[in-house]
């Protein structure tokens, strides 16, 4: 009996056995950002530990990053605090630091695989829940709190319990104007948002085959949001094709070696599950949520549900929707395409292809802020949770391509957020209204394929 | 410090897939300590606050006769979302010492254990029982004993379940992970040298 590659990870990065019957897990990568952090290195500090492994921890700075104002010291002087411990942390405990000024500075899930850090087999841990966007690697990534974060520092370990594998297989060509981010809102609108705890998730199939390594990190990123604190996907030709030449990455020889140990460690073909679910992507249609959470959602051509379970009729109250009518067509005031599932340089060029001699409605305002400073400059979290002056206003609806539509999410307590892929956000804008973005494309005659890159 | 026992009256916050956004508003991350967090759980729904234009009815927080409550009996799936243990926080220094649900977020567990702060699970009947009792008498005391797996209110007892690293971990003081994991730093050394990847392949 083979086993998958959680198994083999897991195995291989296990320490010892707590005596709670926790496993003691080495971590093979520690991201830090200002967010999560400085309460961490303050317990350091107080019980007079140092940083374990300052060569496997990296730091940046995005949640708080403002979009526009970018002089130091900033103008609000929380963001200024925070930014200036996390710089005071890092050189107290020589921790590398990609700071506002660096040009590797981004979201810190859009610059771990974009320098090489991030690779095929080693066990991953950052303060937040999207880290499982680095699963997309073939890495076994955990988002963790704040007293994890201070265990990892000092001991470059976790505790943490077994998890069970549920693979989740797509086949099938994708449809025109379908992308990673509809077979993922599809995903946990099935299974649930609460479908994945206890689970990793292995996403699997020729259709994740044949995505790129952006289309495998959006559909990781959002493991979390149905309940998966991890989610993978197998290293293959198109991970090591990635990795290559990138910063952090093994070179010559060692790439060669590397390589051979990353393809060891993908889960072997008899490998066994604890879980099987089979996902068609010829029936995927683009996808929009109505509710207030991520899975909550209708194909674009389908309608808000009009049950009465509390739960439904709640999240339409928030919304503003009446049961029973049409997702296309609802107003939207600001469509944003960012955050550290649709911010990364492929999907602001599938937004720009639907933009391309279009005009922005002139009622929408339109927002779109890069994942990394090399995507470009004033990269950060932004709208995606309203740390940074970037903010809905009071009831304004907002198409968006991050994550989570939870209540007050963008920044606005009574804001309201439709997540969909940053194509149907570039429709949405354009339109000024919900829209499916597929008429779009069969209007745009002469415009290249949308079907994903091979 | 060894935990075995929570006792304390209740406070009922009902409703599946309570995020941690609602429970900790992103605002409330702009700080480098988790001073004074407990001043904004569920500030964005709760009267008063800036949703002014929400629904009228009182939320749980604000009503009166929970004050002073050291458990949280909840519904399904809460503190899904974000990793922040502001949330946690938030309840701990409000004096929560224990959350009881149908079920929790893996995260939003990790991060509550960590901090001493036990979420147990019971049936979906029990805590229906548990809330419409707590509503009717929110002076009743409930009583959870960890290791014998129950949760008791005046002549209602129901099952309550915990999985047995978490129980183990507060039964003997061993929720605070740090100081274990250090403990024999020699084996991680050890792990890390059979790591191809920390050496540069
Ligand atoms: S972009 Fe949004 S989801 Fe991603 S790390 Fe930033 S705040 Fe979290």
């Amino acid at each position: 009996m083979g086993h998958t590659l959680l198994q083999k990870v897991w195995d291989l990065h296990t320490v010892r056995t707590l005596p709670t019957g926790q496993t003691q897990l080495f971590i093979g990568l520690h991201l830090v950002h200002e967010v999560t952090s400085p309460q961490a290195f303050d317990a350091l500090r107080a019980r007079g530990w140092k940083v374990a492994r300052p060569d496997r921890t990296f730091a940046t700075v995005d949640h708080i990053i403002p979009t526009r104002e970018r002089t130091r010291p900033f103008v609000d002087v929380l963001a200024e605090d925070m930014i200036a411990a996390l710089e005071r942390n890092c050189r107290d405990f020589g921790v590398r630091l990609a700071g506002l000024d660096d040009d590797r500075q981004g979201i810190v899930h859009v610059i771990g695989p974009e320098l090489g850090l991030t690779q095929p087999g080693l066990t991953l841990a950052c303060g937040d829940s999207h880290t499982s966007t680095h699963g997309a690697f073939g890495a076994v990534a955990f988002g963790v709190g704040t007293s994890q974060v201070r265990d990892v520092l000092a001991s470059q370990c976790l505790a943490l319990e077994p998890m069970k594998v549920r693979r989740i297989r797509v086949t099938g060509m994708l449809p025109s104007g379908v992308y990673a981010k509809d077979v993922i809102l599809t995903i946990i609108n099935r299974l649930g948002v609460g479908g994945g705890v206890g689970y990793a998730y292995e996403y699997a199939g020729d259709t994740i085959e044949r995505m790129s390594m952006d289309e495998r990190m959006t559909i990781c990123n959002m493991s979390i949001e149905g309940g998966a604190r991890v989610g993978y996907v197998n290293p293959d030709q198109t991970t090591f094709d990635y990795i290559k030449g990138r910063p952090f990455a093994p070179a010559g020889d060692a790439f060669d070696r590397a390589r051979a140990w990353w393809t060891s460690m993908a889960s072997d073909r008899d490998a066994r599950y604890d879980d099987d679910v089979v996902i068609r992507a010829e029936e995927l249609t683009p996808v929009v949520t109505w509710g207030v959470n991520p899975g909550q959602s209708v194909p674009v051509v389908g309608r808000v549900p009009s049950g009465q379970e509390p739960a439904v009729a709640e999240a339409r109250a928030y919304m503003g929707f009446n049961g029973g009518e049409a997702i296309a067509g609802m107003r939207v005031d600001v469509a944003f395409v960012g955050s550290c599932t649709n911010s990364r340089l492929s999907d602001l060029r599938e937004a720009a292809r639907i933009v391309s001699g279009r005009r922005v409605a002139p009622h929408v305002k339109a927002l779109v802020v890069p994942g990394s400073a090399s995507v470009k400059r004033a990269a950060g979290c932004s709208m995606c949770l309203g740390m940074n002056p970037d903010k809905l206003e009071g009831s304004q609806v907002c198409a968006s391509s991050s994550n989570r539509n939870f209540k007050g999410r963008q920044g606005s307590p009574t804001g309201r957020t439709l997540l969909m892929s940053p194509a149907m956000v570039a429709a949405a804008a354009i339109a000024g209204e919900v829209t499916d973005v597929r008429t779009m494309i069969t209007q745009a005659s002469g415009t290249r394929s949308l079907k994903p890159e091979a | 410090m060894r935990i075995t026992h929570i006792e304390g009256t209740a406070l009922p916050m009902r409703g599946d897939d309570i995020d941690t956004d609602r429970i900790m508003p992103a605002r409330y991350l702009r700080a480098v300590t988790f001073d004074g967090l407990e001043r904004h759980l569920f500030e964005d729904e709760r009267t008063g606050s800036a949703a002014g234009d929400k629904a009228s009815a009182q939320h749980a927080f604000d009503n009166p006769r929970y004050a002073g409550a050291s458990m949280l009996i909840v519904n399904r799936n809460f503190g899904c979302g974000s990793s922040r243990e502001h949330a946690p926080q938030g309840l701990y220094r409000a004096g929560f010492r224990g959350v009881i649900g149908e079920s929790f977020s893996e995260i939003f567990f990790g991060n509550s254990l960590i901090i001493g702060l036990p979420c147990v699970t019971a049936a979906h009947d029990d805590i229906r029982r548990l809330m419409e009792r707590v509503e009717k008498q929110p002076d009743a005391r409930i009583r959870i004993d960890l290791q014998a797996g129950t949760c008791e209110v005046e002549g209602f007892t129901c099952a309550i379940a915990l999985p047995a690293h978490a129980r183990d971990a507060l039964v003997t003081g061993a929720w605070d992970t740090t100081g274990l994991l250090l403990d024999r730093y020699a084996e991680v050394d050890r792990v890390a040298a059979r790591l191809p990847y920390v050496a540069g392949f």
